[in-house]
């Protein structure tokens, strides 16, 4: 139909074009007339459609619920719905009518009835729609309609209701995060939240139990975050830069075509992976190499995993370093290797900061790459929220801890589960905050190197 | 200096001119326009040594035989010219005949291309440049370049021409390093137009004073050689004036070599004059006798504009 609309409506416009005369020029191609009038009928087809589709179930439930007899309508809520899903079930064949008693029956057979009804009379309302819309569409077909114009606006308003679900899908996000932390912030006071130093979300399921009320100290998972953070930064920063300076500067295009590829294939590893092998590989690892120098290491540490992680987020800084540096205009270079440069001179001193902004922006994706990480500091850095700065001992996460509170048993409302709202809102605002950081700092360089 | 080179080449030029004016004979400008495209390529196909003096009493630099090759395709042909001391030698000749690959061979910029290969010898004060012992970056601080777009580093006007002596240690400390800076961009005609904002980008300048920017950046490294390649091409009037006054002032003190595309400008600037064809050096010879009373027709044709 769609379709028919975008001929009819150009081939009227071809034709008007071929009598068209000086005085009274076709405004557009008249192809453009074509999508005028396709969107004319496409745009109510599809609202109805998308209407009747939003409304069906409420009105056919309404239709089976005034069929059912007294007794039925009038039972609690909780209920009524389980009959009613019962006989949309008999209705689509998912349980046999046998073993159900003829009340169900007999609704059943009543609503799939309206089903297919409701079908028909939506294919002939949508075809109906669409037709007066490409009625109205062909009658705009004249002369001095500007179609061009219309359709670029139509386009125009379709790629902005686009971006918008976008945002709007992050806004409502945030929202219900927020709500969610809203309420366990009136369980738990924020600055308890935010400044307590002890982390233990044991809340009782009955009220006499030892150890009813937990304690929501952020503060060690958050360190924990940021230890195991620095370290992966530590690992991932510098081996990431040298390589993508390697990979840009010195690599001979057959090397780079096989290390590049090669590298980014560290980012496609599944986390999983990465936490096994931190946890069987590298923790024993550590231990072992630390218990020989005398050193007591947990066996779940926090540099075991800071350490896969930093080899896990190498591709993020090389990766994106080496883009930036290959960005960087070949005569920068040759200004500086004409005044005398050596190679490596002019790469730290001329080529780095021109790409800094670039490598800063890298880094920053890395960050919060390693922020958000869970799966590894599962396995390898263990659930214990030590208030610690030494890399040597099991340390958690905020989203370690996010996972473990919400795969409990416990009741959605209380405290437990809720503190995975607060700390996700904490986390939230935390890379919001880093990533306002970034673009500033990336901004200011660039000013100073544009 | 230059009355000294002018009598070198008008003995010379007396000699090697009876054997080049039977190879030239009248100019083939009666000829058809289709054929006209076709003369012009056996012309270079045939063409034998340079016509004019390419060697100088007192050489700063010189090539001899030079050829170079990007990949299998040769883009410079046995050329023979020397640059001499305190003298602006200006290098015209139609869009891709290498003339800026010649210029990059003079301190080995190309040996930033990997594909590109140098025979031949050059020289500098009789050093072969292309020897063993030689490390380019030396050399690159004695032969500093000016490059057709100007390419200011993004850092401050004074880092841009603290650079260069930074790195080769030419002052022992922060008045020193001043000095050179504000002699350099003196020289380079820009000071006035930059001293209350030494420290805003070099970036954020106008073109023309970015160009002066460069060339203050290779001046205050002191180099003994200057190679411009097409200095001016993204330049106005005023700014091409202004450089052109400062390559004036500069040959007091250095060998120049500048490629350009204006004939007017090669006229103003320069003591001697080669032009170039399709990888090789047809002509060189004194400016005003190039420009005046140029002896090969390919020449002839180049600057009267009336190649097709
Ligand atoms: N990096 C390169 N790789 C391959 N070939 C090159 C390269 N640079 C130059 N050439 C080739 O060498 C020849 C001479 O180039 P060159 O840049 O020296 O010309 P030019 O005289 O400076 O021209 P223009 O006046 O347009 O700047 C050209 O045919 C060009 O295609
Ligand atoms: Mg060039």
């Amino acid at each position: 139909m769609f379709v028919a609309a975008y001929w009819i409506g150009r081939s009227k416009a071809t034709g008007m074009r071929n009598l068209a005369t000086k005085a009274q020029p076709l405004h557009s191609l008249p192809r453009y007339y074509g999508y005028q009038m396709l969107i004319w009928c496409a745009v109510p087809a599809i609202t109805v459609f998308a209407l009747w589709m939003g409304l069906e179930s409420t009105v056919l439930t309404k239709l089976v619920k005034l069929s059912l007899p007294d007794e039925i309508r009038n039972l609690p809520g909780g209920e009524f719905n389980l009959i009613i899903n019962d006989i949309k079930n008999i209705a689509v064949g998912n349980i046999s009518q046998s073993q159900s008693d003829p009340i169900r029956t007999t609704a059943a057979a009543d609503y799939s009835i309206n089903l297919g009804f409701s079908k028909w009379a939506r294919a002939v309302v949508v075809l109906v729609a669409g037709l007066l819309g490409a009625y109205f569409g062909y009658k705009r077909i004249t002369y001095s309609a500007r179609a061009r114009i219309f359709v670029e606006k139509v386009i125009m308003i379709f790629l902005i209701t686009c971006s918008c679900l976008a945002i709007l899908t992050t806004v409502g996000i945030v929202l219900s995060v927020l709500f969610e932390s809203l309420r366990f912030f009136d369980k738990v006071p924020f600055s308890d939240f935010a400044f307590g130093l002890h982390w233990s979300p044991q809340t009782s399921i009955r009220a006499d139990q030892v150890g009813s009320s937990g304690s929501f100290g952020a503060v060690p998972i958050f360190a924990g975050t940021l230890l195991i953070s620095a370290i992966a930064m530590l690992v991932a920063v510098p081996f990431g830069l040298m390589s993508a300076i390697y990979l840009a500067e010195y690599a001979t295009p057959r090397v780079r075509a096989w290390v590049k590829p090669l590298l980014e294939i560290l980012a496609g590893i599944p986390t999983v992976v990465y936490g096994f092998f931190a946890a069987l590989t590298v923790a024993p690892m550590i231990r072992g190499f630390g218990e020989s120098i005398g050193l007591s290491v947990a066996s779940e540490s926090a540099l075991a995993a800071g350490l896969v992680m930093g080899i896990m987020i190498i591709p993020f800084v090389s990766s994106l370093s080496d883009d930036v540096i290959t960005a960087v205009p070949q005569s920068m270079r040759d200004g500086s290797l004409g005044l005398g440069a050596t190679k490596s001179e002019t790469i730290r001193k001329v080529v780095i900061p021109a790409a800094l902004p670039g490598v800063v922006g890298g880094i920053l994706l890395a960050v919060s790459r390693a922020i958000g990480e869970t799966m590894i500091v599962v396995m390898a850095a263990g659930l214990a929220a030590n208030l610690t700065i030494n890399p040597l001992e099991a340390v958690t996460t905020v989203t370690v801890q996010i996972v473990t509170l919400l795969t409990g048993d416990q009741a959605f409302d209380s405290p437990k589960t809720l503190a995975a709202f607060a700390l996700g809102l904490m986390l939230f605002v935390t890379t919001l905050i880093l990533n306002v950081i970034a673009l500033r700092t990336v901004r200011k360089y660039r000013e100073q190197y544009e | 200096m230059t009355s000294n080179n002018s009598d070198a080449s008008t003995n010379t030029d007396t000699s090697s001119a009876s054997s080049v004016t039977s190879s030239l004979g009248p100019l083939d400008l009666e000829k058809g326009q289709g054929t006209k495209e076709q003369s012009i390529e056996e012309i270079v196909a045939s063409l034998g040594d340079t016509v004019g003096k390419t060697r100088v009493d007192n050489p700063k630099m010189s090539a001899t035989g030079v050829d170079v090759f990007y990949a299998d395709k040769q883009a410079i042909f046995g050329v023979d010219l020397d640059i001499a001391n305190n003298e602006v030698i200006s290098m015209i000749g139609p869009s891709g005949c290498g003339k800026s690959t010649l210029l990059r061979c003079l301190n080995r910029m190309n040996d930033t291309i990997p594909i590109c290969k140098v025979t031949g010898e050059l020289t500098l004060d009789g050093e072969d440049i292309y020897g063993r012992d030689t490390d380019p970056v030396l050399l690159r601080a004695r032969v500093g370049m000016v490059f057709q777009k100007p390419n200011p580093f993004p850092k401050s006007i004074y880092e841009n021409v603290a650079y260069g002596p930074r790195l080769h240690g030419l002052s022992r400390n922060k008045s020193e390093l001043d000095d050179i800076v504000i002699t350099s961009l003196r020289k380079a005609g820009i000071f006035e137009e930059v001293k209350d904002r030494l420290d805003a980008p070099g970036t954020g300048l106008s073109g023309g004073q970015q160009q002066r920017l460069c060339i203050a950046r290779t001046i205050a490294c002191s180099p003994e050689v200057i190679l411009m390649d097409e200095p001016c091409s993204a330049l106005d009037p005023i700014a091409t004036a202004k450089i052109e006054e400062l390559i004036n002032e500069l040959s007091e003190n250095y060998a120049i070599a500048i490629v350009t595309h204006s004939m007017q400008q090669a006229a103003r600037v320069s003591q001697r004059t080669a032009y170039f064809h399709l990888g090789k050096l047809v002509e060189v010879g004194h400016t005003a006798d190039i420009f005046t009373n140029p002896r090969h027709e390919l020449t002839e044709k180049y600057i009267t504009g009336r190649f097709g």
